[in-house]
Parts: structure tokens; C-alpha cells; sequence
């Protein structure tokens, strides 16, 4: 965990206020601290940011535009990380029934 | 936290052994029972002991060398640090989409959330919200047969192990072309009860066959014949899908000529055997001597027209 003001640091030319407003519009899911003073940040989360961060400074990209592409790169997201969780519960399987699925999945592929 | 090798005192790619003698010596000198009188001794021993933890454990060491971890064990995040590589991980679900505005996340990622990702990524009803319905038919099993081209045209039986370890018996009817589905009814997966199984679909792969092709129900067979046999004519063996029959090669016949074993196809089409002249590209002193005497007594030009455009 670590606070706001540490991470604003990292990223020159970014005020702690414009995060804050990126933390209420639920962009970045940062918590409050139990003191109810700063924010506390995750790994998961400062990653968030430096994505918000390219998106909206350095891409300058309209502050409505936002939630629309937030959105549509998260659904990428969740179909990916489904994509991956089948794949490794996939891998898993014994070799006769991993067949089957990836011959079913080529057919289905060539409807 | 330091780094270990540095709290250790041995090299990055001290041995085992090594790492293990330091260790010892490090750990007994600053051991809180024998130092009591040095405050800052218990501090120290725990670097060393966390340091040798790491260190001592291959897998761990391997996963701090590769920068995967850090000197207290706690994972990093993935080389280059980009969104993409938290967001495919289970951690990144923090930022699932949410349908109709922004929700509570309501914490980490469970295998409720797995069960929504897959539903919604793959339109399936899972769980409490699934519909009630009647008894589920079986699932349908798609298998895709290869099968070799004589076969395929021939018609053959064929024991395919499915995945449950059944076997079943798969007639091909002879003609089958490639992409043809069969089906077999009733050889899927088994119903829920009171409903029926599911079927067998196999998708049929004809492999190609080094001589002959299909067009429709023929079969494309291509040729090579001599300058000899095209001029003066033969009688030659040639393959048919059904064995060898004798085709009659009747004089003066061209490069490209078709020429028809009527009923050697499949479902009563034909074999269409294609001429290739062969012109003897080997030294024939002979041929040679005679063509630079010969004239043709049809003297059109082949290629007549072909320069007026």
C-alpha cells in the first residue's frame, strides 16, 4: 500500500486533486486510509494510474471520452483474463478431453 | 528490505553451500541470545534469517534473481509494468467491467466473479441465475477425422476412441468428400435424466492423394505418357481408386488430351485421366536427326494470330 501524495510523486505534472476526481469517478478503485486523511493505493492500482495517467495527460484524450474507452478496454480485459482462466483450467485436463474441447472449438471456429 | 546476497555477504552466484556456511557464521554472531547487550542484533538476525530463507529455497532464489519477487517475497509487478500485464491477471479483475455504471467492487476476485466473467464473456447462465428449464440433452461430442483420400472415396469403417474412452464404429460412405459432417445420433454425451444423449458429429478431413483429385464424382487423374506412346499410341496400366485397369491410348494424342474410364469414380462418375506428354530431355541423337530432316505435312503455324492483338 502506499499513499497518494508518494505515488503523484512518480508522475511529474500530475496534481493529487485530479487523481482524487479520477478516485470518485470510480476510475481508480483507491481506499481511503482508516484515518479518513489520504488515499491508500495497491500495486494493481498504481498501475491503474500510469494507464490513466497515458490516457489522459499524455494522450490528452477528453474527459468524456474517458469513461467510454475505460470501459471498453476493461470488457477487453474481462474477456481476456475468462480467456485465460478457461485456457489454464484447460491445461489441466487429461490430454483425450483437451482434444475434445479444441476440436470442438476448431469446428465451431469453421461455422 | 536489503538485498539478501548483501546481507549474506556472498556473491550473486555463490553456491548453495556457500550461502549456507554464511549463514552459520552470520547467524551465530548475531544471535539476540549471545548479543543482549547489542540493540541492534535482533533486527540484524531477522535480516539474516529472512535473507537466508530466500536464498536457501532454489525456487524462490531463481523467482528474486528473475526480479519476479522482492527481498521480502512479496510478488512484483511484471517486467515492463504496463496495465496489460496486471490486467489479465486475477488481481486486475479489481477493474471488471461494470454493466450499468460503476458498482462497489466489493474487494478481490473469487470464483463468483470467474463465474460472471464466463458467463458474460460467453452468454451462458450459470448458478443462481440460470432459468429453470426441463432435463438438459446431451452434449453434442465434435471430433474431426482425418481420413486418407482412397479411403474417403472408397468408403471404409473406422474405430474413433472418444473422449469419455468409448469406442464407437464410424462408417464412412464411400464418395465422402471433404468438410462432410456425420452424425451419429445418440453417441454424445449422455443426457440429464429423462433426456437424450447428445449426438457424434465428425467432421470428415480427406486427405490429399499424390496422383489422384476430386472434381464432383470424378476422379482427376493426370498422366505422364512418352512422346512414343502419345504419337503412336499404347495400351498402358493406370490407377484407378479401385485398382489398376488397362486404358487404351489411341494414336496422336495431344498434350492435355482427356480421356474417360467410364464408371471408375465414385457414385457412378468417371475417371478422367489427363495426357502429359513427356518430351525426352535426355540426349536422343537419333530423335534429333530425324526431326532436323522431317517436315511436317501439316504445316499451320501454332502459334498463328497470337502476335496480331
Amino acid at each position: 500500500m502506499i499513499t497518494l501524495e508518494e505515488v503523484a510523486g512518480r508522475f511529474p505534472g500530475l496534481a493529487p486533486q485530479e487523481v482524487v476526481l479520477w478516485i470518485e469517478r470510480r476510475w481508480l478503485r483507491a481506499e481511503r486510509a482508516a484515518d479518513g486523511g489520504t488515499w491508500l493505493l495497491t500495486e494493481v492500482d498504481v498501475a491503474r494510474l500510469s494507464l490513466l495517467v497515458e490516457l489522459r495527460v499524455t494522450l490528452d484524450l477528453d474527459e468524456e471520452a474517458m469513461p467510454v474507452v475505460l470501459s471498453l478496454l476493461d470488457q477487453l480485459y474481462d474477456a481476456r483474463r475468462a480467456l485465460r482462466c478457461l485456457l489454464a483450467a484447460l491445461e489441466d485436463q487429461p490430454e483425450a478431453l483437451r482434444r475434445a474441447v479444441l476440436d470442438a472449438a476448431a469446428w465451431q471456429a469453421r461455422d | 528490505m536489503d538485498d539478501p546476497y548483501k546481507v549474506l555477504g556472498v556473491a550473486r552466484d555463490a553456491a548453495a553451500e556457500d550461502i549456507r556456511k554464511a549463514y552459520r557464521r552470520l547467524a551465530k554472531q548475531w544471535h539476540p541470545d549471545t548479543n543482549p547487550d547489542k540493540p541492534g542484533a535482533e533486527a540484524r538476525f531477522k535480516a539474516i534469517s529472512a535473507a537466508y530463507a530466500l536464498l536457501s529455497d532454489p525456487e524462490l532464489r531463481a523467482r528474486f534473481d528473475r526480479g519476479e519477487i522482492d527481498a521480502a517475497g512479496a510478488e512484483r509487478a511484471p517486467a515492463g509494468g504496463g496495465w496489460r500485464d496486471w490486467a489479465e491477471t486475477g488481481r486486475g479483475a479489481r477493474y471488471r467491467s461494470q454493466p450499468g455504471g460503476f458498482e462497489d467492487p466489493g474487494g478481490g476476485f473469487d470464483e463468483a466473479d470467474l463465474e460472471e466473467f464466463l458467463a458474460r464473456a460467453f452468454g451462458t447462465r450459470t448458478g443462481a441465475g440460470a432459468r429453470p428449464r426441463g432435463p438438459m440433452r446431451g452434449a453434442d461430442i465434435r471430433a474431426t477425422l482425418r481420413l486418407p483420400f482412397l479411403d474417403a472415396a472408397r468408403g471404409a469403417v473406422r474405430t474413433v476412441t472418444l473422449p469419455d474412452g468409448r469406442t464407437v464404429q464410424l462408417t464412412i460412405p464411400a464418395g465422402t468428400e471433404d468438410g462432410t459432417v456425420l452424425r451419429l445420433a445418440g453417441q454424445g454425451m449422455p443426457g440429464e435424466p429423462g433426456a437424450p444423449a447428445g449426438d457424434l458429429l465428425a467432421a470428415v478431413e480427406v486427405e490429399p492423394h499424390r496422383f489422384f483429385r476430386r472434381e464432383g464424382r470424378d476422379i482427376l487423374l493426370e498422366l505422364p505418357v512418352t512422346l512414343k506412346e502419345a504419337v503412336l499410341g499404347a495400351r498402358i496400366e493406370v490407377p484407378t481408386i479401385a485398382g489398376p485397369v488397362t486404358l487404351t491410348i489411341p494414336p496422336r494424342s495431344a498434350d492435355g488430351s482427356r480421356l474417360r474410364l467410364r464408371g471408375r469414380g465414385v457414385q457412378g462418375g468417371h475417371q478422367v485421366v489427363v495426357l502429359k506428354v513427356l518430351v525426352p530431355t535426355g540426349v536422343e541423337p537419333e530423335l534429333e536427326a530425324f526431326l532436323k530432316t522431317w517436315t511436317p505435312r501439316d504445316r499451320t503455324n501454332p502459334r498463328a494470330g497470337m502476335l496480331d492483338l
